[in-house]
């Protein structure tokens, strides 16, 4: 009986398959109602499941498929044509397969289903073709030619595979029927196994004899709309060379590649038991600690084969976990196309249009976090339609397209996953959150007054939350949101929503992309070791013991380092863990690892930093799972057991992702940038009399020297070549009544001031400094050319009235450029 | 009557039987790591042959005084639902049987929190061993 058993078993498997191919088959041929692609691709499926059940002896099931198969006969043959009506009937069947499948597979046996109603539906809408029937020819030829053009529809050509070609030896499972039309209609069971998901890619006859060269497209088409209108049955091939397009050898060989094709897509894939991968995978981790025992250990005896043989062990065991995680992954179009099906009945059922897209489907994610995710990710997904995206009028008033978009989107990123869930929805509106949040006692006045408007959209995960003005079947019971949140962190992840109200929500959950080895940082605290998880990691920062005590201020009464331009919060592991520390002297180095927790950075105080090193993730026994700072446990090279601490979590219990932190933090910023930017730059120069003057640096140009042989006379000016220019001098300690107390010296020192083209020199005694001052003390002294004077490097220090300075030597300087200003062209 | 083979170890003054099928095996002291944070009875997490168990402290967890400085607990390795797990027991003792008969209620010399995780005691001559509910001592969560 066992061998029954397994075929029972890989008649439910494959059947599951089928029908989830059957949801996404059905909604997408809603969108293309005249896609014979899909309504073969569909037939051959039930007429799949009729044919086996046949033989397995499930006669309910066989009756409710054969219904089905006589209403897709009619699709698919263009007298009907499909409409939401049919569609859902259709859908109805494939879920009472559904359930008909579960009963085999709890009992063995079908149980005794009532499924008459579903059968008489079936049957009346099968019946009711003879009206449309008068009517389906001319849509039936509008499909064909707009088929025919494209010649990569491959319906025609797997339809005309000559049954010469396509006939591999029976077997006891029936795979898909063979693909003679004239076989299919109303032959008994055909037990064929073809590959049936390689059906669907292979390349079509009437692509083939094209790619060869052997017919040209026009041919095709014409021989494709033969194929249609006669309804004989005749494959593509015949009628091809009975058109003469093509010899009958051509076509033979045509279709033996396409079945080669067939094979080797199918033969290169194998189906494989999840626990098995399960147990390959924990042995690997055994492995993997094993080798770290042994490179460690080897790394000490300084045996050279030993060292070397282990090192061949440590690339072996490596290349081998990344081989058998690669087993475990999945593309997470295994989760979103089942949610095709999810959106399309939901969108009925509420009156609601919605569009779904999904970008990189092929994103690959472990299996078990694949799972894991696969709840949380169909509730947001309902979420989006039943309480994001409006009804089509409201849509329409709001200005938008009746049609609601909502996206999927997936990709890589820094060890991680992210899949994002946006919507064009009406958004998420903080107040109305805010509103129910206080109304349910889940957050006060208080706290509310300081949160910003995305702390109180994140409001809806907290648990007991739930703004459905009434609880629809759906969502809306106040156990949604929070449960997802719960069991995406239960993983490692973490979700967050940012809404704009009125245009739309994007959901984004970050998931680990494996659990089972990570690469992780030791570190020691307070004598023992721990693991962080390196993709928490950022950076590691060393201050040597005065750096620790400078760069190390308290904000709000919590440590924080100024580090490049920003304000880390620390965190104090052993305080943390409520450790003693083991503080010895001031002047060792203070280490810091910074770690990134949600969008936050912060800084994690050790003792010392180990190493980094692969390590095994070990789930923490059922006493210690509750604790959050843990994220599991470890073997390290040794022996010993390290604890393997939770980034994010350590930063929730240190408070530091806290609101409140955050604005102190920004606020002492801002407070830094403002005495940053009340400081000045400033020139500063002497005169012949050895008075200081001072410029704003930021409006000189250049600093030049050019030698007296260089000055020549214009008028009454002093003027000097420069660039091309006549740069104009103006004598400063002249100009200020300082001069002639000087030496003549052999060169003048000029500050250039250049603007739109025209440059002027102011020529001083001695350039003497760059100053940066706060200039707080100024006084202004109304002296001619001056602004006033300032203390500047404790010297008291005059401003120069630069701009009058200028016009001195070039009146006409700054005409330019306040033409320019007042909207006249210069 | 019938009768079982109990493993039996001592905490403090006390003995303690426990079923021989429960036991997964019985091992000196081992290193342990602390884990900082967590409730009192939890002794420690040590290696055992690569997987990571977590160490019970059976003195705290009967409301016992604890161990003198130096002295360091054996390891009474149980299986449970959720995996293995030791307890840390001051001496083993042999595997003795016992029968049904024998089988009383808990004494009242037990007080405070052993006595919830007792299920009973079993009279051997001149000794009293008292019948251990693993389920109970491990489930430190349940207690407050």
């Amino acid at each position: 009986m066992d061998e029954m058993d397994e075929i029972l078993g890989e008649f439910l498997v494959e059947s599951h398959e089928n029908l989830d191919q059957l949801d996404r088959d059905l909604v997408a041929l809603e969108q293309e109602p005249g896609s014979r692609a899909l309504l073969g691709s569909i037939f051959r499926t039930i007429h799949t499941i009729k044919g086996t059940s046949g033989f397995l002896g499930f006669g309910a099931l066989e009756s409710v498929t054969h219904v089905g198969e006589n209403l897709l006969s009619k699709l698919r043959d263009g007298e009907m044509v499909l409409t939401q009506e049919i569609a859902g009937v259709l859908l109805e069947l494939v879920d009472a397969v559904r359930s008909i499948l579960e009963s085999i597979e709890a009992s063995a046996e079908e149980g005794s289903p009532d499924h008459a109603d579903l059968i008489a539906r079936l049957t009346a809408l099968q019946c009711g073709s003879v009206a449309a029937a008068v009517t389906a020819p001319p849509a039936q030829a509008v499909t064909i030619l707009s088929h025919s053009v494209a010649v990569t529809e491959p319906v025609p050509a797997s339809e005309a595979v000559v049954p010469v070609a396509a006939q591999p030896a029976p077997a006891v499972l029936a795979g898909p029927p063979s693909t003679n039309p004239a076989e299919e209609q109303g032959a008994a069971v055909e037990p064929v196994v073809v590959p049936e998901p390689a059906a669907a890619e292979a390349t079509p006859l009437g692509e083939l004899l094209v790619e060869k060269g052997v017919v040209q497209p026009e041919d095709v088409s014409v021989a494709l709309m033969e194929q249609q209108v006669a309804s004989d049955g005749r494959p593509l091939g015949q009628i091809l060379v009975e058109h003469g397009k093509a010899s009958k050898e051509d076509v033979g060989d045509a279709l033996e590649s396409q079945a080669a094709a067939k094979r080797s897509v199918a033969d290169s894939t194998i189906r494989v038991d999840v626990d098995l991968l399960d147990s390959l995978m924990r042995l690997v981790g055994e492995l993997v600690l094993t080798r770290n025992q042994i490179v460690q250990h080897a790394g000490g005896m300084g045996d050279q084969n030993l060292t070397r043989a282990s090192q061949r062990l440590n690339l072996i065991a490596s290349e081998l976990q990344e081989g058998v995680m690669k087993t475990r992954m999945q593309p997470i179009d295994h989760v979103w196309s089942k949610l095709t099906r999810v959106v399309r009945d939901l969108g009925v059922s509420l009156g609601k249009s919605v569009k779904l897209e999904m970008q990189g489907r092929d994103t690959e994610l472990d299996k078990t976090i694949l799972e894991a995710v696969k709840d949380p990710l169909t509730h947001l997904v309902r979420n989006a339609v039943d309480h994001g995206i409006e009804s089509p009028e409201e849509r329409v008033r709001a200005g938008k397209t009746p049609e609601g978009t909502l996206l999927l989107r997936a990709y890589h990123e820094g060890g991680q996953v992210i899949v994002e869930i946006t919507d064009d929805g009406g958004g998420i509106n903080p107040k109305k959150i805010a509103a129910k949040a206080l109304e349910r006692g889940l957050v006060s006045a208080d706290e509310l007054a300081r949160m910003s408007e995305r702390e109180m959209t994140s409001m809806i995960f907290l648990p007991g939350f739930s703004t459905a003005a009434k609880v629809t079947n759906v969502s809306g019971r106040g156990v949604g949101m929070d449960v997802v949140k719960t069991n995406i962190e239960k993983i490692g992840g973490t979700v967050d929503v940012q809404s704009t109200h009125g245009e739309g929500s994007t959901f984004r959950i970050k998931i680990p992309l494996t659990l089972a080895i990570i690469p992780a940082l030791t570190v020691k605290c307070a004598g023992d070791r721990y693991a962080i998880p390196q993709v928490s990691l950022v950076e590691l920062v060393r201050l040597e013991g005065e750096d620790a005590s400078k760069g190390i201020e308290q904000i709000s009464g919590a440590p924080v380092l100024r580090l490049r331009g920003s304000l880390l919060p620390l965190v104090h592991l052993d305080n943390e863990l409520g450790l003693a520390a083991e503080r010895s002297d001031e002047q060792r180095a203070t280490f810091i690892v910074v770690l990134q927790a949600e969008d936050r950075q912060f800084g994690l105080v050790v003792d010392e930093v180990l190493d980094t090193e692969e390590i095994v993730v070990k789930p923490l026994s059922q006493q210690l799972k509750g604790m959050g700072v843990y994220a599991g446990a470890t073997i390290l090279g040794d022996g010993r057991v390290a604890l393997i601490l939770d980034a994010l979590a350590v930063a929730q219990q240190a408070h530091v992702v806290n609101a409140a932190r955050d604005r102190a933090m920004a606020e002492r910023l801002t407070e830094l940038d403002g005495i940053a930017s009340s400081t000045e730059s400033l020139l500063v120069v002497g005169l012949e009399d050895g008075r200081r003057m001072a410029v704003p640096l930021a409006t000189v140009t250049r600093l030049e020297e050019f030698p007296l042989t260089q000055i020549e006379r214009v008028g009454s000016r002093q003027v000097v070549q420069y660039r091309g220019q006549i740069l104009p001098l103006v004598n400063l300690s002249s100009y200020l009544g300082s001069g002639g107390f000087g030496d003549p010296q052999e060169s003048l020192q000029v500050v250039v001031y250049s603007e739109r083209g025209r440059s002027v020199g102011l020529v001083v005694d001695r350039i003497l400094d760059i100053a940066e001052e706060v200039l707080a003390a100024k006084s202004d002294l109304d002296d001619h050319g001056l602004l006033g004077s300032a203390v500047v490097q404790n010297k008291i220090t005059e401003m120069l009235d630069v701009r009058q300075a200028i016009l001195g030597a070039d009146p006409y300087f700054y005409s330019a450029r306040e033409l320019e200003e007042s909207g006249v062209p210069a | 009557m019938s009768t079982q083979q109990l493993s039996t170890f001592s905490v403090d003054r006390y003995d303690f039987g426990v079923e021989v099928a429960t036991v997964q095996e019985v091992i000196r002291y081992q290193e342990m790591t602390r884990v900082p944070l967590a409730p009192q009875s939890i002794g420690g997490l040590i290696n055992l042959r690569g997987q990571v168990i977590t160490a019970i402290d059976l003195r705290h967890r009967l409301g016992l005084p604890p161990r003198k400085p130096g002295v360091l607990p054996m390891n009474v390795v149980v299986r449970t639902d959720d995996g293995a797990v030791s307890l840390l027991v001051d001496k083993i003792g042999e595997v003795v049987h016992a029968s049904s008969d024998d089988f009383e209620m808990p004494p009242e010399t037990l007080s405070g929190p052993g006595r919830e995780l007792i299920r009973g005691a079993y009279k051997l001559d001149g000794c009293l061993l008292l019948a251990l509910d693993v389920r109970r001592a491990i489930d430190i969560n349940a207690a407050v």
